[in-house]
């Protein structure tokens, strides 16, 4: 099991797009992906959990992953919160 | 005829522009679901039409998906495929599968496994996340329509044949999408933020919109003529010929010099004879800032923070607050943004916080009394606001300064998170410049006393109009004596920027007044130093600014001084005008 803290760094925080980035990237490995915030833990592959998880700005947020990939599956999760989603200016 | 009397509703200016016309009230009733317990093996049947209504819903949505592709482009279009992936959420369909082997039938179901996920990201989270439970709104509707088998029946906002001014409780971000320019002049809704998709997506169609508006739904019928003020966020019904006429004027001037106006973005607001002013803008999400430097003000001359605290469980952490003024600073650099601290109270309330219920709330626990009371909560802000300095030229200000007390103990506040914030080793500019809102008739009588202790004073317009002539403008009745070019208005400002002067500090405004052409001639005259209005009006103040003569200016200025009414005044400015500046009025 392999899990790395994250801030969320993007002004609209885990929004709607950026959920469905998320679950989508987890969806791409075999391993299993969960999101832990204040102690409430979701499945990163659902984007319904992830909103739930209603993760604004300066919230801190933890990325586990088990599985034959975790590594890679943690490395890309948290590489998407860092480059904020991608998300236009 | 008996006409109606005029009825201006205020809400949140969504989207920009000016829209006159006829109401479609556009009523989706809420949709009942219905409920009943199943008969034993007939769960499948119900796990049948659910998958059918998923499936049609599926399409639908990426029907949509493509429309918008071609029409808005593609990163509007994945607004839609994260809608798919809602509907298609593996654990959320677990649940309603779990509920209808359990006895309950499809609608039901669904609808209570979906609605209970809006409820929560409503009662959690900040604007912004508040906002996504509108999507997961429309994914739950789209399907339960489906599975009721009900026609959208007025609900389909493509098929408007003539151009009308949308009126609704809420529209989603697919009514949205199907709106087209020609027919839909705009829209107005009872619910919604700046944020919503449907506010976002307005923007980008260009359609004027105010959400926000509480109850229009129920304060205007089909047919109703109104006037969808987009910029300033209000709605007029059935406004009078005058207010007509004005807005026509105004509509035009927008159309034509919306385009034109951006070329002046670079220039500076300079007048013919020389005189330099600052016209800066206001803002209250951080998103907004690309409309700042789109419009090419210099700078931020109020930023409301608010927002930040509003409507969201638990209150912002420092850190939280610091990464977005951060962001602001850095990217109006090296531009100003005075940031001014939170006002809650009035009309804004925390909901993380006990508010007390109040009589008179503009009159009561607000702005820098609260702060004052909070001392935690506005050093938090204060230290969040500190730790961006560095990043641009940041600027604090205290709002609803009422005494010189008030001043000094706030200042000894910034002084404690400054020494904290030494002491743990951030770094700040300890030069950051801080300052007031004038906006109570105290503090412009004792702006002398005021004036040693800050780097500018910031004339709250609003605020000081209301509380100088005792009239809540919000109030339909007292409306018509809230008028800004009041002589006693004119008096109190005249006098807060002959202190400035005098003390050696500069004197802005910020406020709706600055945004009106004849106001912002007589506050040039008066030697005002800058002027903050909403982004999509700097263009053109600073194009009026570029083509008159402050000489002038201040000559009208002294002369309405001596005037007794607002309407003298009014006159003699618009005389002025219409003698030198022709151009300018229309």
């Amino acid at each position: 099991m392999i899990q790395q803290k994250v801030l969320v760094i993007n002004v609209k925080g885990l929004h709607l797009r950026a959920a469905a980035d998320v679950a989508n990237t987890a969806a791409t490995f075999e391993s299993d992906v969960w999101l832990c915030k204040d102690g409430v833990e979701v499945d990163a592959k659902s984007i319904m959990g992830i909103l739930n998880l209603a993760a604004s700005m300066g919230s801190e947020v933890i990325v586990r992953a088990e599985g034959a990939d975790e590594g890679e599956a943690v490395r890309a999760i948290v590489a998407l919160f860092n480059a904020k989603f991608n998300e236009e200016a | 005829m008996a006409d109606k009397p005029e009825v201006v509703i205020n809400g949140i200016a969504a989207s920009p522009g000016i829209a006159m016309g006829r109401v479609l009230v556009f009523t989706r009733r809420d949709i009942s679901v219905p409920f009943r317990h199943l008969d034993t093996g007939e769960a499948e049947v119900e796990k049948k039409r659910l998958e059918e209504a998923m499936a049609r819903a599926r399409e639908q949505l990426l029907e949509t998906r493509d429309k918008v592709a071609v029409d808005m482009g593609e990163s509007y279009a994945r607004i839609f495929d994260a809608h798919v992936m809602i509907l298609e959420d593996k654990g959320s369909l677990a649940q309603v599968l779990e509920k209808i082997e359990g006895g309950y039938n499809a609608e039901f179901a669904f609808n209570a496994v979906f609605s209970k996920h809006e409820r929560l990201l409503w009662e959690k989270g900040d604007t912004y996340i508040k906002d996504r439970a509108g999507d997961i709104r429309d994914v739950r509707r789209r399907v339960l329509s489906n599975l009721l088998g009900a026609r959208p029946s007025r609900g389909d906002l493509s098929k408007i044949d003539e151009p009308v001014i949308v009126i609704a409780h809420d529209l989603s971000p697919a009514d949205t999408a199907q709106m087209r320019k020609e027919k839909v002049m705009g829209f107005a809704t009872d619910i919604g933020g700046r944020t919503s998709h449907t506010a976002i997506m307005a923007r980008s169609l260009e359609i004027p919109a105010v959400v926000g508006l509480n109850d229009v739904t129920t304060r205007t019928t089909d047919g109703d003529s109104v006037i969808l003020d987009g910029n300033r966020g209000r709605l007029i019904v059935s406004p009078t010929e005058e207010t007509r006429k004005k807005y026509a004027e105004e509509h035009e001037r927008y159309e034509s010099f919306t385009r034109g106006l951006l070329r002046y973005k670079d220039l500076p607001a300079t007048t013919i004879d020389g005189h330099n002013i600052t016209l800066s803008a206001n803002i209250e999400l951080h998103d907004e800032v690309e409309s700042v430097l789109e419009h090419g003000a210099q700078g931020i001359g109020l930023y409301r923070t608010e927002f930040i605290y509003i409507g969201r469980e638990g209150l912002p952490t420092e850190d939280e607050q610091f990464l977005i003024y951060k962001d602001v600073a850095s990217r109006l650099a090296p531009d100003p943004v005075i940031i001014r601290t939170m006002d809650l109270g009035g009309d804004k309330f925390i909901s993380s916080f006990e508010s007390p219920k109040e009589i008179n709330p503009y009159l009561g626990w607000r702005g820098i009394r609260f702060c004052l009371a909070r001392k935690d909560i506005f050093k938090t802000q204060l230290r969040a606001i500190l730790r961006a300095t560095p990043f641009g030229d940041v600027k604090v200000m205290y709002p609803m300064i009422s005494s010189l007390d008030e001043l000094v103990d706030a200042n000894t506040v910034l002084e404690e998170a400054k020494k904290e914030l030494e002491r743990e080793g951030h770094e700040f500019n300890n030069q950051c410049e801080v300052g007031i809102m004038v906006e109570t008739p105290a503090a412009v009588m004792i702006a002398r006393e005021l004036a040693p202790h800050v780097s500018f004073f910031s004339i709250g317009s609003n605020d000081l109009i209301q509380y100088a002539l005792a009239a809540d403008r919000g109030n339909e009745k007292v409306a018509y004596l809230y008028q800004p070019l009041h002589p006693a208005v004119l008096r109190f400002i005249d006098e807060t920027i002959k202190v400035g002067k005098e003390s050696g500090i500069w004197v802005g405004l910020c406020g709706e007044m600055s945004s009106d052409v004849v106001c912002a001639y007589v506050l040039l005259g008066l030697g005002i130093d800058e002027l903050s209005t909403s982004p999509y009006v700097v263009p053109e103040i600073k194009e009026k600014m570029r083509s008159i003569y402050f000489s002038e200016a201040e000559k009208i200025a002294r002369h309405v001084l001596t005037l007794r009414t607002a309407s003298e005044v009014e006159q003699a400015v618009l005389e002025k005008m219409e003698k030198d500046l022709p151009e300018l009025l229309l």
